[in-house]
């Protein structure tokens, strides 16, 4: 947050800068997907990420988390978009597990199939605080200041996250049995 | 395709049971359970994104952000003076 320290950037040096933000594009871009559940328009956030963080590295502490910082400015830029769209789109999370449905190729195997529907069911802000700690490998404080919320928030909304998964994939895997996810399977397995 | 009916609906017999320890009936080893196999697909999942490694657009993006200081606010002081 107090990370104003003006002046810094004429001895930054652009080559290590530019290959650190290199090296958090992987984890970035599966952050994006989890967030927007679309490739495509998770790419294009990353992009503008990037922009945005080269634009205004003299706002970035040398020595401090690179990937925390980027992540932040991620978040920020989804959640502005979200909110615009959330305007014209009543219920938000019910779009977001539709664009699910539309999405099932990615590189998805058929097993994350009935999870990463699971997941679309979470409402964003523990979805979100789910893959910050549980698959970013943030810790709750870091996670914490990336959704500038409170620690305890961030626990709780990662608690409220597990208990309604184990819900929806203790209940969906009755649905999942049988011949419906043979059929899946094929499909899925079928292409490339 | 008998046997393998059957074997499905002993699963479903499981499984089911497995969800009821959420609403607080079971005991925690079975939510443990959940709670590891959650964390080992959300980072499957995760994972899976990660291993792309990084899209060309993104190598070049950031090459031409270099080349191009000007997109950048720099402050106009050279170090090296």
């Amino acid at each position: 947050m107090s990370r104003n320290t003006p002046g810094r950037s004429a001895s930054t040096d652009d080559a290590s800068v530019r290959d650190a933000m290199l090296a958090a594009v992987p984890s970035l871009r599966a952050f994006a997907i989890s967030l927007s559940a679309n490739v495509d328009r998770a790419d294009d956030l990353v992009q503008e990420t990037l922009l945005r963080a080269w634009a205004n590295l003299d706002s970035f502490e040398p020595g401090t988390n690179m990937s925390a910082w980027l992540f932040t400015i991620l978040r920020n830029l989804f959640r502005s978009e979200y909110r615009k769209r959330r305007r014209e789109v009543a219920d938000s999370d019910g779009a977001y597990a539709d664009s699910m449905k539309t999405q099932p190729e990615q590189s998805s195997k058929v097993e994350f199939e009935e999870f990463r529907e699971a997941l679309a069911k979470l409402p964003s802000d523990q979805r979100e605080a789910l893959v910050l700690v549980g698959a970013s490998g943030f810790s709750y404080e870091e996670a914490a200041e990336i959704c500038g919320c409170a620690v305890g928030t961030i626990k709780s909304r990662v608690n409220r996250a597990r208990t309604r998964l184990a819900e929806l994939l203790a209940i969906e895997s009755i649905e999942d049995l049988g011949p419906d996810r043979e059929l899946r399977a094929v499909f899925t397995g079928g292409g490339s | 395709m008998t046997e393998r009916k059957s074997r499905s609906e002993g699963g479903v017999q499981v499984r089911a049971a497995a969800g009821r320890p959420e609403t607080g009936r079971a005991g925690p080893t079975l939510n443990r359970e959940i709670q590891t196999k959650i964390g080992q697909q959300l980072r499957a999942l995760y994972d899976d994104v990660v291993d792309q490694g990084v899209p060309d657009r993104f190598v070049e993006l950031l090459r031409n952000l270099e080349q191009q200081p000007d997109t950048r606010r720099h402050v106009d002081e050279d170090p090296s003076e």
